[in-house]
This record gives C-alpha cells, structure tokens and sequence, in this order.
C-alpha cells in the first residue's frame, strides 16, 4: 500500500514536472524569439519599446535561465510570477478567481452526483420499466448536449423570457459574491450549476447503471439473497457499496478537472473564474496567468487522481492485496 | 465460408430462410462472420437505424450545401443588410426570404448551418481516424513489444490523461496559425491516449494466446503478429471507439470555435454561429436555436448509433 503510494506521488511529480516545460514550450519557444515581447506589446510598438519588455521580462535571457528561474521561484517561493496585463502578482490574479471555480465545481458535483447515481439506481433496479427508458433516453439526451449550447439556451429560457413576464429570479450573466449577498450569490449560480450538473449526471446514470447491473448479476448477491436478507438490504448493503467504486473515481477525477476551470461554463455565464480568466489571458498573451492556470489545473487533477487510488483501496479490499 | 450440407437444415425449422431452403436437394447453409451477424442484429436495433439515416441526411446536407445557396438565392457570406436586418437592424425572423432567419450581419442561417456541416463532419471524421490511428498503433507497440517501449508509452498515456486538456488545447491552439488544421491536430494529440491504452490492454491479453505463440514458432514477425494475427481482433472495439468518438470530436471543434480559438470568421460554422449568437440571442432566438439544435441532433445519432454498434459488436452486454 504505502509503496503504491509512493509510485503514484512519484508519477505526479513526473507529470507536474512535465507540464512546466510543456507550457514553456508551448509559450515561450513555439512563437519563436522575440515574439512573446511583440505581441505583449502592440502592433504599433517600436523596436526600442520591444527590447524594453524583452529586459524587463527577462525574455532576453537563454531559455533555460527563463526555465530556471520559473521552476525557482515556484519550489521555493511558491512564486507564480508576474501578471503582464493585470500588473500584480499572478496569485492575486489565481487567489480571486479560485473561489467563483470552486463554487460552480462544488455546488454542480453535488447536483449531479444525486441526479445521476439516483437515476442510475432506479434503471438498474426496475431495469426494462418505463423509468428506465426514460433516465436511459435523458441520459443519452445530455450526454449529447455540448455545455454552451444548453447554457445559452437555459439563459435563454429561464432568464430572459422569464424577465419578459416580470419573473427575475435568475440573473442573466455575471457572479456574485457570498459576501456581497448569500442569495444574489445563490441565484447567479443556480443556472450554471444546472448545467453543468445536467450534462455530467447523465455520465453517471450510465456508468451507476452499468455497473450495478454488473454487480447485481455476481455470486454473491446470490448469496446475500439465499440468507434471507430482504432486497432493499441486497440492493443497497450489498450491492451498490462495489458498485459505486468506479462512480466514486470518476468523480474524482470529475471535480479535479472542474476545479481547475469550466472553461466553456464561465465562459457563457460570463462568470469570472479560472476558466474565464484562461481564455481572457490567452487574449491578452499573459503568459505568467495562463501557465499558473495550466499548473494550478493540472495539480488539481493530479491530486484527485491520487485521492481516487487510495479512495478505491478503502472501498475495494481486493485492491488492497495487490 | 460456406457449408453445404443435406440433413443439418432440418433442425432449422424456425428460421424461415432454411425452411425455405428444405426442399431443396443440397441445402446451402452459410457460415456468418462475426461482421455478418452483427450487421444483422445493428439492422434489428431501431434507434441505431433511424440515427444512421439521420448521418446520412446531414452528409448530404453537407454534400449538397452549394445547392441550398442556389436554391434560397443566398450565397454562404453573403450579407444582406437591407432584406435580412429590419429597420432597427436586427435579425429578421424565419420566414419565406430566409427560412430560418438571419444572423447579426443579415446571413441566411439555413444555408450557414448547411456549410457548418461541411466543418463539423470534416473535423469530426478526419480528428477521429487520426485518433485512432496513432492510439492503435501505440496501443499495439506498447502492448506486444512490452519492455523500454511499453514503459515509455504508458507514461506518455498517464501524463497526456492527467493534462486538463481543453486548458492545454486552447493554449496550443492559441500560438498556432488558426485553421481547422491545428483543430484537429489538437483533437488527436489529446485523444490517442485513451485508445492507446484499451487497445494495449486488449493486446496484452491477446499475446497469451497459443496461437500467437504457434504463430511466432513459425517464424512471423513482430510486424506479421501484430498487423496480421492481433490487430484484426481488437478492430471491433475500434470500431466502437470510433464511432463514439465522432461526436465527441465534433463537439471539441465546436468548443474551440465557440471560445474563438477554432475556425476563424467568416467561414460558416456552428460553434462560432453560437458564439456571435451569444450576444443577439435575446433578439433573435432563432440564431442560437439552429446552429444549436444542428449540433446536437448531429452528436445525438453519432451516440445512438455508436451504443448500437457497441450492442452488436458486443452481444454479451445486451441491452445493459
């Protein structure tokens, strides 16, 4: 156990340690030299104005001295760097949008989470009943639906019309604060909770399904009849305890990916979380916001996957021999 | 491969094609292939049916897009700035000059959803068989010639499916020169990995048989064993894969041309018409509800049929 541990950090070192030459590769050798100042700086921008933000960035340095100094400061700093466009530190920049992330990601995993398993249940149980066509054919439904088109039409629907007839629950665009207002703050997330929960639950219909159906059909469910115990114990004891293991990791997973930014989610809503901040940074080339996104967002998925192995060892005592 | 046999069609009674055959002096019984017998049970499968029609329906929509210019009158760009945008200049509704409406700039809709087609179908195909292509020849390597190779392509599959990849595509999309070129690119570069790593898996198995040994103690080799005698059985699962992932790399272009980061203006497309849609919308539903609904009927059939090929590939997950 503890050395499969020890292999899975090792591995998430190595893909961490990855992805920073990657975004540097990506960033500051795939545009070329010199580049990364021209656009910084404008098409009109004069040459002298050019080797001015190459100096000041440092971008006149070789490469690997660049490299260094990022991978420096972040070890053993916990430094980020510098915002070109905001002219503040890029934690700052991270530190204001992690909380509307983390909002959607948390407030939508619950939704779905209840959505998709409660669903999924319910086929598995009364498989071939009409609940079962109808949780199979949503599922299908939205599992097909791409998030901004549902977004635009929710906003559509729920917004706009309902504006038109005087009902202003859900705020078109923007986010709130908690601290600004608990219940504005509740009713700017109501619709993108929804849909980014009504797009993911219907993965998870399909996988509890699945996999409960699977269970259900094994040795020892035939065993926990034969003694008499009642269905709902089979069921729910018995049954959805091993079947919800890959429910559990792709949840995981799930929200370690979300809490590294909707991209497209915040991108409709008009909700300024990591995510949107992405999109708008590549925008405005700010390269240091961009790469902490990328290292924020990656550490998160990376973390998740390993909370997921050791949530697996702790549901499944059979992982645990191995 | 076919049997010829007198006595065996007497036990096929049920099944009319043999009893017709009965009378006959030398029943020809076929043997079916794999293919056979699941191009039978696809053909039984409804959804899977209808959803194939509606593939080929949009194909052709794509084909013949030229054709829905000629026959509204309204070429693809073309901007019509006094017939297509009202007095206030918005979007004029559906209608019998633009059937579907116009867009911001006074563009019939129908024939850009039309064109649209062309991109998604284009990106949605040719993203996937690169897709596949390289996560099965990777898979393959991986899985038969293990060792250093193995090692160094399972790490390459856990780095690239630990990546937030939408985050890494919009980044690399963003220094690159725009173009459904570095769209699809993208789409594969992130995609692979999770072909690579099913096949691998499946080749893992497969190398145990004794007829692969039989196959090496003739002497074939390594090339021999894996085009000839493995990769023919994990095509099915291929297969599968493939159709699934149409859609979702349709989806991905959409994406990209939504975030503005895809196919760059005027080309018609749909992720991009729902971009300029976002900010019209409330004046003119139509601009967000047919580029919309284009693109979810679209992925909509690519899934039904995709389940339903899974389903007959794979009959031992009946109806699961």
């Amino acid at each position: 156990m503890i050395r499969f541990l020890i292999r899975r950090i090792l591995l998430g070192i190595f893909v961490m340690w990855m992805v920073t030459v990657m975004v540097f590769g990506i960033f500051f050798v795939g545009p070329g030299p010199g580049d990364v100042a021209r656009r910084i700086a404008g098409k009109d921008a004069t040459p002298q104005t050019v080797q001015l933000i190459m100096e000041r960035l440092h971008l006149n340095q070789s490469l690997f001295v660049q490299y260094w100094d990022f991978v420096k400061q972040l070890v053993w700093h916990h430094n980020l760097g510098y915002s070109y466009y905001h002219q503040e530190p890029v934690s700052t920049v991270l530190k204001a949008a992690f909380p509307i992330t983390f909002s959607l990601a948390i407030g939508s995993a619950v939704i779905w989470l209840v959505l998709g398993v409660f669903s999924g249940v319910v086929s598995a149980v009364r498989r071939g009943s009409i609940w079962d066509r109808l949780a199979t054919i949503l599922a299908l439904f939205f599992y097909s639906m791409p998030t901004f088109v549902l977004g635009l039409l929710l906003l559509y629907a729920f917004s706009y019309q309902f504006a038109l007839h005087g009902i202003h629950l859900f705020p078109g665009q923007g986010y709130v604060y908690f601290t600004a207002s608990p219940v504005k703050w509740f009713e700017s997330l109501v619709l993108p909770w929804i849909t980014l929960a009504l797009i993911s639950a219907a993965t998870y219909t399909r996988l509890t399904r699945g996999s409960l159906l699977e269970v259900l059909g094994e040795d020892y469910i035939r065993t926990a009849r034969s003694k008499g115990l009642t269905e709902r114990r089979v069921i729910y004891r018995h049954g959805l305890r091993s079947a919800l293991t890959p429910v559990v990791s792709q949840f995981g997973i799930d929200v370690g990916t979300l809490l590294g930014g909707a991209i497209i989610t915040e991108q409709v809503f008009g909700m300024p979380g990591l995510g949107y901040t992405a999109v708008n940074s590549i925008e405005q080339q700010d390269l240091p916001v961009i790469i902490g996104i990328v290292i924020i967002a990656t550490a998160a998925v990376v973390v998740a996957n390993i909370v997921v192995d050791l949530l697996y060892a702790v549901l499944d005592p059979r992982v645990r021999l191995h | 491969m076919s049997l010829t046999g007198t006595s065996i069609g007497a036990s096929f009674e049920d099944d009319p094609e043999f009893a017709a055959a009965e009378g006959e002096e030398t029943a020809k019984i076929e043997g079916r292939s794999t293919w056979q017998l699941a191009w039978a049970r696809l053909k039984r499968d409804r959804a899977a049916v209808i959803s194939f029609v509606i593939i080929v329906l949009i194909v052709l929509m794509a084909i013949f897009a030229p054709l829905v210019a000629t026959i509204t009158g309204h070429g693809v760009n073309q901007q019509f700035r006094t017939t297509g945008l009202n007095t206030f200049g918005l979007p004029v509704a559906p209608g019998k000059t633009f059937w579907l409406g116009t867009d911001d700039l006074g563009r019939d809709i129908l024939v850009r959803v039309a064109y649209g087609a062309r991109i998604s179908l284009e990106v949605g195909v040719l993203a996937t068989l690169i897709t596949v292509a390289i996560g099965a020849a990777l898979g393959l390597a991986a899985g038969y010639l293990g060792g250093l190779v193995d090692t160094v392509i399972a790490r390459l599959v856990d780095l690239i499916l630990s990546l937030p990849y939408l985050l890494f595509a919009i980044s690399l999309v963003s220094i690159s020169k725009p173009g459904m070129k570095i769209v699809i690119i993208v789409i594969a570069l992130f995609g692979w990995a999770a072909v690579a790593r099913i096949v691998r898996g499946q080749v893992l198995s497969i190398r145990e048989k004794e007829y692969i040994e039989a196959a090496r103690s003739l002497g074939a080799s390594s090339w021999r064993i894996m085009l000839v005698d493995i990769l023919p059985n994990v095509t099915a699962q291929l297969i599968v894969y493939a159709t699934l992932l149409i859609p979702v790399s349709i989806v991905a272009e959409a994406s990209l041309s939504f975030l503005g980061l895809g196919i760059p203006p005027p080309t018609a497309d749909w992720g991009q018409m729902l971009a300029e849609a976002e900010t019209i919308y409330q004046q003119a539903w139509w601009f967000l509800v047919f580029p919309g609904l284009a693109l979810l009927i679209t992925t909509l059939a690519f899934n039904i049929l995709g389940d339903g090929v899974r389903d007959a590939l794979d009959p031992r997950f009946d109806r699961l």
